[in-house]
């Protein structure tokens, strides 16, 4: 494989977001899972038909369940008295700590199911470690997260195995979206200090572990599929300390809409 | 006694089952009529089910707490599943749901009105909930007990799971009226702008739906479209009071002698108008289902296509290959 | 939600079943609620092959933790008894004897 050329914060950025790496760790995820669910949410009434905008809803009531549940016990950590919504709705765009592979445009059903598939294939990896975490409430989200992601990496294969060998259209779109998205990938993988942290106290899981099984799983879906790995070396990165692409600005701000209009009222 | 079975023709024997009280089933014999009845409002009540998707739907990105957008997503999933097993119905009658889908987008066929006014503010995901599922639950719990046997029993099951939306619906306005003057405004001006088409939901007057006799001799529809409307109204006025809203109606108040509330009279130039394809969102919800449905042809192609080469395979390396 | 769609004027009769359809193929969805009980139909949906069948039917038809196995089977290769015939099929001559009650058991037998 040649070497990535990866591309992430510019010289001189700082990090707007600082706090304890449990907090932080804890952030990042449901900040995945949160932001994937709204992308996924966005799909409701225009899937290619009834069943699967039932199934893609789904997805997006399984993905904020889990957000839900990592918001709630990182405001417990951080001790401030936080709860999910404001976690989820008073950060701005540099204070979300989610991979950019998540925050990527919907575009089209290929597009879509090729980021679950790559972000599915990383969470059943992710989830499997950290059901063993030392930090119980991590460790139940995890288990609970792990019989989901089964199901989800079961039904995005499903789609990418029949979209690559379905059409030539659909194959040419399909290539396309796994074309796309690949250079998010390598984020999932990479280890700061954060990382390090949470390692240290069995809290938390080393992301480069995680890598070769995602790999073996990834590849026999996109063998199956009849598509290429593509072999551009160019990475994109910085999603984890609040780097991101222009996109993510534009969803926060749909979906904090109403609490920032309206602050401080209940609903 | 001759049983239902015993009967010599089968217009006979179609009659002694609704007569009985019994479900016509979907290899009986039916009358042309009847079946043309049920296609037609089946595929009607799907398509309503499918396309008011759209208006809740349109908060969803915008909900403003996690839990809300997670309960308006299951309910916005809930009405796919709905029109999904409405379209499974109606199939049962010897057509086919791209038939229907057809139908609806060519303009051949409706969906409920209701569906044609906008969503503007999150209290309308209150207003409907409470109000146009309201007037819905009044008129699907009579659907039920209709005469065809798969449509009472897709509707048992949306009625089942339906239970919970009213309700949600309600205690967001609760939530609303309980809250700032802002909040309370804002729930005020959803009731006003949804509580006549929620009415209007109800259909025309008995005295001018020349189709509802056929359908209740038929035991289609079992209660008439005006008892309907006004068994809405006296289950729904309480429930405004105790909210703090005010109905848009000056003429709303209590009849002690009918024992019902008197109410006022429908805008039928707005319904027709409506009705016709000029409300505010019919082009709107038309053409959002429309490129739904084109976006989605070709993955749709691409697993039929998916399924034929497996098949293929799996005959090949059957016979050897 | 359920709505009645009034007739307007005019309003075309389209005739149905003539197209053959392109749509995926039906399925008909049994779903074993609890353990110790049957497979129940549930329903149906479309789905092109049977992998995206069960995933469909998981999706559609227990969405509220209602089954604990589910089965798909083309619709197509159900088979059917003729209504016509139901005379014929199911016996109208009662078998009274086939039933419990048919006999007198004394009291002081008990319970049988």
């Amino acid at each position: 494989m040649t070497t990535p050329i990866t591309s992430g914060v510019p010289q001189g950025s700082v990090p707007v977001v600082a706090g304890e790496p449990r907090f932080l760790y804890l952030l990042r995820h449901a900040d995945d899972n949160l932001v994937l669910a709204q992308r996924l949410a966005e799909w409701v009434s225009w899937a290619p038909e009834l069943e699967e905008d039932i199934a893609l809803a789904n997805l997006a009531l399984d993905f904020l369940g889990v957000a839900r549940a990592l918001y709630t016990y990182a405001g417990e950590v951080e001790g401030k008295g936080r709860g999910e919504d404001d976690l989820a709705m008073f950060r701005t765009e540099r204070e979300f700590l989610n991979v950019l592979l998540v925050e990527r445009p919907n575009t089209d059903f290929a597009h879509t199911m090729a980021r679950q598939l790559f972000f599915d294939a990383y969470q059943l990896e992710l989830w499997e470690a950290l059901s063993s975490s030392a930090d119980e409430t991590i460790a139940g989200i995890a288990a609970k997260a792990l019989k989901e992601a089964r199901y989800h990496f079961r039904h995005s294969s499903t789609w990418v195995i029949r979209l690559g060998d379905g059409t030539e259209e659909s194959h040419r779109r399909m290539q396309a979206g796994i074309d796309a998205l690949w250079m998010f990938t390598g984020e999932l993988f990479e280890a700061d200090d954060v990382d390090a942290a949470v390692v240290e106290t069995g809290v938390g899981v080393d992301p480069a572990t995680l890598r070769p099984g995602w790999e073996r799983r990834v590849a026999d879906v996109l063998a199956e599929a009849t598509l290429q790995i593509p072999d551009d070396p160019f990475q994109r990165t910085g999603g984890r300390v609040g780097f991101h692409s222009e996109h993510l600005g534009r969803l926060l701000a749909e979906m904090q809409w109403m609490q920032r209009t309206y602050p401080g009222m209940s609903w | 006694m001759t049983t239902i079975s015993e009967r010599t023709s089968p217009a006979e024997r179609f009659q002694a089952i609704i007569d009985a009280d019994e479900k016509v089933e979907p290899s009986d014999w039916m009358p042309e009529g009847y079946r043309k009845t049920l296609i037609r409002q089946i595929a009607q009540h799907a398509h309503s089910e499918v396309i008011g998707m759209q208006p809740e739907g349109n908060w969803i990105t915008r909900a403003p707490t996690l839990e809300r957008k997670a309960i308006l997503i299951a309910k916005v999933q809930d009405e796919a599943g709905h029109g999904l097993y409405l379209y499974s119905a109606a199939e049962t009658l010897g057509v086919t749901r791209d038939e229907l889908v057809e139908l609806l987008h060519t303009g051949r066929q409706k969906y409920s009105s209701i569906f044609n006014y906008p969503t503007l503010t999150w209290a309308d995901i209150g207003a409907i909930g409470w109000l146009v599922d309201g007037a819905a639950i009044t008129n699907q719990v009579m659907l039920t007990r209709t005469s065809y046997g798969p449509y009472a029993r897709a509707m048992v099951r949306i009625c089942k799971e339906e239970s919970f939306h009213q309700r949600q619906g309600y205690e967001i306005m609760l939530r609303l009226c309980n809250g700032t003057p802002e909040q309370k405004a804002m729930a005020q001006d959803a009731v006003n702008r949804w509580w006549w088409p929620a009415l209007m939901m109800f259909g025309p007057h008995d005295s001018e739906s020349t189709h509802t006799s056929q359908s209740m001799e038929w035991k289609i529809k079992r209660i008439s479209n005006d008892d309907l409307r006004q068994h809405f109204v006296d289950m729904t006025v309480p429930q405004a009071e105790y909210l703090g809203l005010t109905l848009p109606d000056p003429e709303l108040r209590w009849n002690p002698e009918r024992g019902h509330y008197d109410f006022g009279e429908i805008d039928w130039d707005e319904f027709w108008r409506v009705v016709n394809g000029h409300g505010p969102m019919n082009r709107d919800r038309l053409e959002h289902k429309i490129r739904a449905w084109e976006d989605g042809e070709w993955v749709r192609d691409a697993a039929a296509a998916y399924a034929e080469k497996q098949q293929a395979r799996r005959a090949a390396s059957r016979t050897g290959g | 939600m359920a709505y009645s769609v009034p007739h307007v004027d005019g309003e075309p009769d389209p005739e149905f079943g003539r197209s053959e359809s392109r749509g995926w193929p039906m399925w008909e969805v049994f779903v074993r609620q609890r353990r110790g009980m049957s497979h129940v139909h549930a329903g149906s949906l479309h789905a092109p092959d049977a992998e995206t069948a069960l995933q469909h039917a998981r999706d559609v038809y227990t969405r509220r933790v209602e089954g604990v196995s589910v089965w798909v089977v083309p619709s197509s290769a159900i088979v059917a008894s003729d209504p016509d015939e139901a005379d014929a099929f199911f016996e109208a001559i009662e078998k009274p004897y086939r039933a419990a009650t048919y006999y007198e058991i004394p009291d002081e037998v008990g319970q049988m």
